[in-house]
């Protein structure tokens, strides 16, 4: 295969994986600035939708759409929850103590999967039958498309949500103004805990999509999460466009390192990444600061 | 004659606890003969000082490390090396490993300090992800997955280090100059000024304390702890590999610092002790209750522990416990749980985020 031929192959196969990180980055910038939390069990809400994916479909027979509705909403109770009954009284303690609370969370969560599901590594159907497509001298699995597809309409969704609806404006002015908001009537416990849902839910979107592809396992979460926050991180953790572009960025770095370099340093790249990030633009890649007062 | 009556007094003061502490420890062995009792104890003293570490910097600075794996492991890995590949003397080992930690340590902390809450525990986060990475992947140097054997055991003249209840004074002995060296340090000028960049950073520093090189220089002193640890992990297992290494001894850690009480030092040990009890008795029990147990299942207890402990007694357990009973005394039950937002200790945790 010539370089450029490669080049194509690790471009397409990291955008896919890339989606999942900008889901997961844009679920970190929305809760970050509604609730200040950077949720450390973020990546647990895309290994849960990749595990309760894999159940409804697999055990249970569900068709796609309704397993997949099921998980998304399942996860977003889930993520709710852990706003509801363990952030909310602690809202006032230092970062520090919301720090340790989820990292606590994640490993619960992880436990429980554990307990559910074993240490086995799941396969999930592809959503459609089919071969796959050649675009460009790259091979692309019909997933992958699956993938992007999904990530686009549910990023587009929340933006809808966001910008149209008299709730989304709700939530919003919480991330502006966190003192003005509840003066103008609005409940901040109400909206904090949607953010934590829509975030988790974004996370569940990502897990299930991505089961065919990389098989779900009880402690996929973890990787997943710390990648969606670098990407988060790339993008300054303000804006949520610019995370799903270092979402997609990271993507297609990672893949490119593990094909020109090697795999194993697959992972060291996005901590290097992450590290070199924060020690000299600590601000995110984008040289323009987006107005931080824009919402989300 | 007054004044050495005097500074009896306060030294008595300040270090019957330490005293007691050792006493109790020196006669345990004379108790417990069990080899696998005294390993476990031989555990919690390496956890000990690990986590006096991770106190002094969590509890009394305030600042967060989730990467503490990396530096325990860069203490074991110099150890192993520098005695099994190059054949050095393992006491040499101990010193080498603890310049390296130490040196890796004040490189890396004026960068990483510059950051500050999530960001710092990101970075930490991601250092002790990477050097992970790097005991798994530079084979040449650390063995890879497989890791490093023949370390040997330290040994003074003929007199090897070769048996548990050697290894346990060794250890608790390393455990108690680590507690006295932490009692120093909190009790003095540097402690002082740490709980106030603690409280606030700018307040500590508009009063001339020079937070940045208080920060690097705690953060030096517990991986210089980590990394103490370490050498004397390998040096006891006489054998290293990547698996201890990972974030989930970063979390475990974590773990014990909360249940003991992140700003305190005798809460170490204790949290420590109960952790890895703890530990054992799930791995025992679990298999029983669940028929299909495999992996980890201990961890979910560890994690419900943890998210409570920071909700409701983020002084630690034994503190919090009394607390949490004092108010039910006064003012009922309902008051200390609502959020537990009317326990006094969280109030005073609060006002020092101002």
């Amino acid at each position: 295969m010539r370089f450029h031929d490669q080049l194509f192959q690790y471009i397409a196969s990291g955008l896919t994986t890339g989606a999942i990180y900008a889901l997961l980055a844009v679920g970190f910038v929305a809760i970050y600035k509604v609730t200040d939390v950077i949720n450390f069990a973020q990546g647990e809400s895309a290994m849960l939708g990749a595990l309760l994916m894999v159940t409804l479909r697999g055990q249970m027979a569900l068709s796609l759409v309704p397993a997949f509705v099921l998980t998304v909403v399942v996860v977003a109770v889930v993520g709710a929850a852990l706003y509801r009954l363990a952030l909310w009284p602690a809202r006032n303690t230092p970062q520090v103590t919301t720090i340790i609370i989820t990292v606590g969370a994640s490993i619960v969560i992880r436990g429980l999967a554990l307990v559910a599901w074993g240490t086995d590594s799941y396969p999930l159907a592809a959503f459609t039958p089919g071969r796959s497509l050649r675009l460009l001298s790259a091979v692309v699995p019909l997933q992958s498309l699956w993938v992007l597809g999904t990530t686009f309409i549910s990023v587009a969704g929340l933006y809808l949500f966001f910008q149209h609806t008299r709730l989304g404006r709700a939530v919003r002015a919480c991330a502006v103004n966190r003192l003005a908001a509840p003066l103008m009537g609005i409940n901040q416990r109400r909206m904090a805990t949607l953010t934590f849902a829509l975030g988790s839910a974004l996370g569940a979107v990502g897990g299930a999509v991505i089961a065919p592809i990389t098989f779900a396992t009880y402690d996929m979460g973890a990787m997943l999460g710390l990648k969606g926050m670098v990407a988060a991180m790339l993008g300054g953790m303000t804006s949520s466009p610019a995370a799903m572009a270092g979402g997609f960025l990271l993507g297609v770095l990672e893949a490119m390192g593990a094909g020109l370099i090697s795999s194993g340093a697959k992972n060291a790249i996005a901590f290097a990444i992450l590290l070199i990030l924060l020690f000299f633009r600590p601000g995110g890649l984008t040289k323009i600061r987006l107005d931080a007062h824009s919402g989300l | 004659m007054t004044n050495l009556t005097c500074l009896t007094q306060r030294l008595l003061a300040r270090y019957w606890g330490l005293g007691l502490f050792v006493l109790l420890l020196a006669l345990l062995p004379v108790f417990v003969h069990s080899p696998y009792l005294l390993s476990i104890m031989i555990f919690i003293g390496l956890y000990t000082i690990l986590t006096v570490g991770l106190c002094l910097l969590m509890g009394y600075a305030g600042q967060v490390s989730l990467g503490h794996n990396a530096f325990y492991g860069l203490g074991a890995y110099a150890s192993a090396i520098a005695t099994a590949t190059y054949g050095l003397s393992p006491w040499l080992g101990i010193v080498i490993s603890m310049l390296l930690t130490g040196g890796v340590a004040a490189v890396i902390a004026r960068p990483i300090f510059k950051l500050k809450g999530h960001f710092l525990a990101m970075a930490t986060l991601g250092l002790g992800c990477i050097f992970y990475i790097l005991f798994n992947e530079a084979s040449s140097l650390t063995g890879g997955p497989s890791g490093l054997t023949g370390v040997p055991y330290l040994s003074i003249g003929g007199w090897a280090f070769d048996r548990d209840v050697k290894y346990y004074y060794l250890v608790w002995g390393a455990a108690a100059v680590t507690l006295l060296a932490s009692l120093n340090i909190v009790h003095s000028r540097i402690g002082r000024a740490l709980r106030a960049i603690h409280g606030s950073e700018v307040a500590a520093q508009s009063m001339g304390a020079d937070t940045a090189r208080l920060k690097a220089q705690i953060f030096v002193v517990s991986c210089v702890y980590a990394g103490l640890a370490g050498s004397l992990y390998a040096h006891y297992l006489t054998f290293v590999n990547p698996s201890p290494f990972t974030l989930h001894f970063t979390l475990m850690l974590l773990v014990m610092a909360a249940v003991g009480g992140l700003a305190t030092v005798w809460g170490a040990p204790f949290g420590a002790a109960l952790v890895t009890l703890l530990t054992e008795v799930l791995r025992a029990l679990v298999p029983r209750l669940l028929d299909h147990a495999s992996g980890e299942h201990e961890i979910i207890v560890f994690g419900f522990l943890l998210m409570v402990i920071m909700i409701y007694m983020p002084q630690g357990v034994v503190q919090g416990l009394g607390e949490l009973y004092t108010r039910w005394r006064k003012g009922g039950p309902l008051a200390a749980r609502r959020g537990g937002r009317a326990l006094p200790l969280l109030r005073r945790w609060l006002r020092v985020k101002g």
